[in-house]
């Protein structure tokens, strides 16, 4: 089944199983979803659990956390992650704070979807990925499905989950088809090794997991693929044993170079097992830019799979930490 | 010892209750100032003189599993809702007895026995929370009701006016409260804001409103009663003014120099304690005897509170990495 259908899989399936889910967000219900992420659910579920908001992330972010305070399960959806921006006090300072400020008397099972990342030609304010917006904020956990299956399963986890959840979808992603096993259980926190191999361990998230799987086949290099899939808690014995085993490890991450997740892998890794290393850690990330419009220039802001093919070779054949193809090309500094 | 719970139904039709919570929040307050002045607690407070009656009035119209998402300007809530004096302080001084257990501070005010969701210290924070709270009530067929409790100044974030519509659409059994003290933060309302009276913003979202006198204890409870049946029968929102004022600075370290010459005088001609006082007097339960001796009490229950707060334990390391995540599974 296509991503998009994952998603609405699991929706359809925690609401069937659970009538306190609800769900609502911006053209979700009459529409369906811009992306088509909830079909059939008003039909299903009715107008009560399932709702359009009026053009108000803000008061409908924190309704969410409200209203999973007092005993419901929301998922609400923000159409893309930017929209998150007018809403973040209702979810980083409001409902990832209820449980720890009432010495745990309220808890806030509540989902927050957002569409995000590049490649579809939205221009700079409708395709980062903005991770960083929401990986530091003790009491909000952070997921990123990389495929069908994950989306599914790990969406069915985060609204089964007692805290809340932001779980972000690649939107390049809806479109593609992948095999589902809707028995299948996902742990947040729990990382997906996807192939294993021994010279070097390659961490990724979302649609980055796809671009360093084709990198990897192109390169030939025996590669662990670890997807993260969970980006808070994240997985750090996975990662961990991974690194000690290969003694090699780089991160291939949609954000830009300045500030994204892939630098608190690294870091951590670096320190707890820096005495495996064969050679230094480094990131594959896109440039401190916007997000380009034109297409050719948007192909180019995304790490590409010869990019990463050709980083991987040369950080396992000779041991070096390849530069950022914008310094190379004496783009930026 | 008695509960929260306790401490609020004692309140039901009990004018003296209400008047003795009303001094005791008033010594609260008197007290809290004064320690903060003396450095024996850290961080920043605001406080609620001047606001009584609204609390009070607040607490006796809602019932005890009714909720309310208020501010950081709260001891007053707190207090009025039935968290108990000590409580309350021992949050102030970062205690594990607090009603946060000391990891909140003074703009933290929380019990779920009595409604009380975490106050928050963001301007507009609780209203989205409130509606939310209001929306389950709603699917849950439940007869509660949620108040967003809320100074002037939020009136002009985008909380508010995103809220209030939501809340208008969806017909939710909510009331929103403004406590209208005349000043945000160090600005005055009329300096920030173009219209005297703010609750005709509701007329944008075809909700009905009202303007109550907030220093009157009788006023507050006649127009909230107003608005909390309309939300329990299902009739929707309500948007409330109170006109009250801040007695005080807008946090400790503010003197409040730039209100105009008299201002405050003028208010404090309608002291909320005053004008109870005066109404108890004239209905014959209460005389001068009777006033000295209630406010003798009220300085006795804060006094204890000091006292047993300072004597309370520090919360642990092992506090400080509790309830960020709640590991309670779904069934």
């Amino acid at each position: 089944m296509r991503f998009r259908q994952a998603i609405v899989a699991a929706l359809t399936d925690e609401m069937a199983a659970d009538e306190s889910v609800i769900f609502f967000g911006e053209d979700v219900a009459a529409a369906e979803g811009p992306f088509k992420t909830s079909e059939g659910l008003l039909d299903t579920y009715g107008p009560i659990r399932v709702r359009d908001t009026p053009i108000s992330e803000m008061a409908f972010t924190g309704a969410a956390v409200g209203a999973a305070m007092m005993g419901m399960r929301p998922v609400i959806e923000i159409m893309f992650m930017e929209f998150l921006g007018v809403a973040l006090d209702a979810l980083v300072t409001e409902g990832a704070k209820m449980h720890y400020l009432s010495k745990g008397e309220y808890s806030v099972p509540m989902v927050v979807r957002a569409s995000c990342g590049s490649g579809l030609g939205f221009g700079s304010q409708h395709s980062q990925t903005l991770e960083n917006w929401v990986a530091a904020t003790p009491g909000l956990k952070v997921v990123q499905p990389s495929d069908s299956q994950s989306a599914y399963s790990l969406l069915r986890a985060s609204i089964r989950d007692n805290n809340p959840v932001m779980f972000l979808e690649p939107r390049i992603l809806y479109a593609e088809r992948g095999e589902v096993d809707t028995s299948l259980k996902m742990e947040i926190g729990k990382a997906r090794v996807l192939q294993t191999g021994t010279d070097i361990t390659v961490v990724s998230l979302g649609n980055m997991v796809n671009v360093a799987r084709d990198a990897i086949k192109e390169s030939g290099v025996s590669a662990e693929l670890i997807d993260l899939a969970t980006l808070v808690p994240w997985d750090r014995a996975t990662v961990l044993d991974s690194v000690k085993k290969t003694g090699r490890l780089v991160v291939v991450e949609e954000s830009p170079w300045s500030g994204g997740w892939g630098s608190e892998i690294i870091s951590f890794a670096t320190g707890a097992a820096f005495s495996a290393l064969k050679s230094a850690p480094f990131r594959i990330t896109a440039p401190d830019v916007p997000v380009p419009y034109n297409g050719t220039l948007e192909a180019r802001y995304i790490p590409t799979v010869p990019n990463v093919a050709a980083a991987i070779s040369k950080a396992v054949s000779a041991n070096e930490v390849p530069q950022p193809w914008w310094i190379t090309e004496g783009l930026s500094k | 010892m008695s509960t929260s719970l306790e401490r609020r139904k004692v309140l039901k039709n009990n004018d003296l209750a209400c008047y003795e919570r009303m001094l005791e929040i008033r010594q609260f307050e008197k007290r809290t100032n004064e320690l903060f002045a003396a450095g024996e607690i850290r961080g920043t407070t605001h406080l609620c003189v001047g606001e009584e009656a609204l609390n009070l009035g607040l607490a006796t119209v809602l019932n005890h599993d009714d909720v309310i998402a208020a501010t950081y300007r709260s001891h007053g809530i707190a207090l009025a809702f039935g968290i108990s004096a000590h409580s309350v302080m021992a949050e102030i001084m970062g205690k594990s007895t607090g009603c946060a257990g000391g990891v909140g501070g003074s703009m933290h005010m929380c019990d779920s026995s009595v409604g009380v969701l975490p106050t928050s210290a963001i301007i507009g924070g609780g209203m989205p929370v409130a509606a939310g709270a209001a929306l389950a009530f709603q699917i849950q067929k439940k007869k509660n009701v949620a108040v967003a409790y809320f100074g002037d100044a939020a009136t002009n974030i985008g909380a508010f006016h995103e809220s209030m519509n939501l809340a208008a659409i969806w017909k939710l059994p909510i009331v929103f409260v403004i406590n209208n003290n005349v000043y945000g933060e160090y600005t005055r309302f009329d300096l920030s804001t173009p219209i005297e009276d703010l609750h005709i913003r509701a007329d944008s979202y075809a909700m009905p409103s009202m303007k109550i006198d907030g220093m009157d204890i009788y006023a507050v409870q006649t127009g909230m009663q107003e608005a909390i049946d309309r939300a329990r029968r299902g009739d929707g929102p309500t948007l409330v003014e109170a006109k009250t004022y801040r007695f005080s600075g807008h946090s400790r370290a503010d003197q409040a120099l730039y209100r105009p010459e008299g201002e405050l005088e003028m208010w404090q001609k309608r002291d909320p304690i005053l004008l109870t006082e005066q109404a108890l007097i004239k209905k014959g339960i209460l005389d001068e005897a009777k006033i000295a001796q209630m406010k003798a009490d009220a300085e006795k229950i804060v006094e204890a509170a000091i006292e047993q707060a300072s004597k309370d334990p520090e919360p642990t390391l092992k506090d400080m990495f509790s309830n960020i995540f709640t590991t309670q599974k779904v069934g």
